[in-house]
């Protein structure tokens, strides 16, 4: 796939931003200046980036509770986004979200969301939405292996079938449901098989390689603006972080096992192979890690400065 | 005016809106090809399979689809074939469609309206026969409507479909044979709006859904005993007009709260708390609850006929709280 010079660069600062700002939220989360509940993306960069460079402004996703890195490879404002984890009024949500329920409508984010497995149905209705009103849009919905238990998915899948929507399936399958390993799970290693059950395509990808996972889904969208209908990319990837909090998961996982996937490291491998093909001197990429380093610096002072709302915010927004 | 049934009432509502608006889709099991309560009759063949959706037997992806739908700018109309069914896929309804908005900060419109028939009297046993509305009632960012008569049906539907919250039209079954006059221009009630259904001024009967029919055949039978019984018709639940009911139950001080939902923590106990709080000094009598008792409602005739209200429950209970005349 050929892939323009400028485009590559900027997929690698997304990544490299995604990270810096989980890393950001972890710290801020350890000296107790963010509360609540943290599902960091952390490991998992290739999968959003490679997927959401794959769309455009106008197409829309559907984030889960590990929700931060979508909405950066889909264009969200760490700025807004660290503002809502500070509960300030200058969070995507004025702070009465917080950080699994950041939205951004005019960026085609239909949310993440708090409930595992309820976010494929509803890209199936924006899928729909964009069916019906003849635009060529698609519409991306991703989920963990865990959520691939959840009726919810088996309902999207077969409806989005049914209906040749133009919506693609990412599992990101980083081995885990929460704390509960795969194979404890469920009796299948590739959910990308379960395509079967539904006559549609179904692939898997090395979700550690953030080309492979662009291309897989870069296909899979194609056909799904051909009116061709559905498809389900898996990713194969790793979170750094525990499920839930800042802890590192070495109480739950074996130390072999995040050592090998460590050792895949999707920007650390990204950055290399940037550097090899010349698309990028050492000189520039850490140039680029220096730029992200200090906007993540910057957003996070602008969220903590940002104001707290107030008991007249409690009440408004229950309705239209 | 001229003489229709409520559910060809329903039926020109939804014709009527989706012709005017062509973001209006229609989607549920069997709306196209067998509409199961025959309100969609008609809609697929005028309007084409694209906004008459026929689905598989999926609630959870039926409602998601409407809240994505939605989301992505289009005014979804979802049908539950039986409320009882809208409990497989509550998580859309609770943690999805009611949660959006607010939880967005405001960003997210989700006009989504979702149709149930509900209620007894059939023989269709404990899960096609139940009256949920206190559940959906208890989930703020829903609104709740159970209209009565063709001619609410029309304009509250009508209403909803334009409104740009999620709505909940819950249709009583027995309501749908109802014969009534419905102007056939479009026209919208609004949300929130009680309506007297007959005045009176020695009792006020709030009754809710199809027990305004038989609230209104308790107060002709109390009007031959000298006893005049205002019928008041919430219509929306939610949000409550408690204003209208306060309003008549300062004029009569006695109220019988009548719905076909379980009594323990059905509406009407939310009814009776807020004329406590805010009317006690009007009252003369304790508010009395006629509903369901504490069961799921059975299958067999005379056990059901014994479960459910009816006006004669209606006139005992007015009888209990209003001093005979002669």
């Amino acid at each position: 796939m050929d892939i323009p010079r400028e485009k590559l660069i900027e997929m690698y600062e997304r990544m490299v931003t995604i990270r810096r700002f989980e890393e950001g939220a972890a710290g801020l989360m350890r000296d107790g200046r963010i509360k609540g509940f943290i599902h960091l993306y952390a490991g998992q960069e290739a999968v959003a980036v490679g997927a959401c460079f794959a769309i455009g402004k106008d197409d829309y996703i559907a984030s889960h509770h590990r929700g931060h890195g979508h909405l950066i490879a889909k264009g969200g404002d760490p700025k807004n986004m660290y503002g809502e984890l500070f509960g300030r009024r200058d969070g995507y949500c004025h702070g009465k979200g917080g950080s699994m329920h950041i939205a951004d409508l005019d960026l085609g984010i239909l949310g993440a969301n708090g409930i595992v497995g309820a976010g494929p149905p509803i890209a199936v209705g924006a899928a729909f939405a964009a069916q019906y009103k003849g635009e060529r849009g698609v519409s991306l919905c991703f989920f963990g292996d865990g959520a691939t238990n959840q009726g919810t998915v088996h309902e999207a899948l077969n409806l989005a079938a049914v209906l040749k929507l133009p919506v693609v399936f990412i599992c990101e399958n980083n081995l885990y449901g929460e704390y509960t390993r795969q194979d404890r799970h469920q009796t299948i290693k590739d959910t990308a098989v379960r395509a079967k059950a539904y006559a549609i395509p179904g692939v898997t990808v090395d979700g550690m390689d953030v080309l492979a996972v662009h291309e897989a889904v870069s296909e899979a969208v194609e056909r799904a603006r051909r009116g061709e209908g559905p498809s389900l990319v898996e990713c194969k990837t790793y979170r750094y972080f525990d499920h839930q909090g800042v802890g590192d998961g070495v109480a739950d996982r074996p130390a072999e096992e995040m050592e090998e996937w460590r050792a895949k490291d999707a920007i650390v491998r990204f950055r290399r192979h940037l550097i090899q093909t010349e698309a990028l001197t050492e000189a520039e990429a850490e140039d680029i890690d220096r730029r992200v380093a200090a906007r993540i610096e910057e957003a996070i002072a602008f969220a903590e400065a940002s104001p707290l709302p107030t008991e007249d915010d409690l009440l408004t927004d229950v309705y239209a | 005016m001229r003489p229709t049934i409520y559910l060809m009432a329903l039926n020109e509502a939804l014709q009527q809106e989706m012709e005017r608006d062509p973001t209006v889709f229609v989607t549920g099991e069997d709306v196209g090809q067998h509409p199961p309560m025959g309100v969609t009759l008609g809609l697929l063949q005028r309007f084409g399979p694209q906004r008459v959706v026929d689905t598989p037997i999926s609630e959870s992806a039926i409602l998601g689809l409407a809240v994505g739908a939605a989301a992505a700018g289009l005014r979804p109309v979802v049908e539950i074939m039986f409320m009882d069914f809208l409990f497989v896929a509550f998580d859309q309804v609770i943690n999805q469609m009611a949660k959006m908005r607010y939880m967005f900060g405001g960003k997210a419109k989700l006009p989504i309206v979702v149709r149930c028939p509900c209620g007894g009297g059939y023989q269709m046993a404990a899960q096609h026969s139940q009256s949920l509305e206190a559940i959906l009632c208890h989930i703020p960012g829903l609104k709740v409507v159970m209209p009565a008569t063709p001619y609410d049906a029309k304009g509250l539907l009508t209403a909803a479909i334009r409104d740009d919250n999620p709505v909940f039209c819950l249709e009583h079954k027995k309501c749908y044979t109802l014969p009534g006059d419905v102007p056939q221009e479009q026209y919208e009630l609004p949300l929130g709006v009680a309506e007297v259904k007959r005045p009176g001024s020695d009792v006020t009967i709030v009754a809710t859904s199809y027990m305004v029919h038989e609230a209104l055949k308790a107060a002709e039978e109390l009007a031959q005993r000298g006893i005049e019984a205002e019928v008041i018709d919430p219509r929306t639940l939610l949000p409550l007009d408690i204003d209208a009911i306060l309003t008549s139950v300062r004029k009569t001080h006695r109220v019988v709260i009548v719905h076909e939902a379980v009594k323990f923590c059905g509406v009407g106990a939310e009814i009776a708390a807020q004329i406590a709080e805010a009317a006690f000094d009007a009252l003369e009598a304790p508010p009395v609850r006629v509903a369901a008792p504490f069961s799921p409602v059975p299958f067999s005739a005379p056990l059901e006929e014994a479960y459910l209200p009816n006006a004669q429950k209606i006139v005992d209970a007015v009888s209990s709280v209003t001093p005979a005349k002669t």
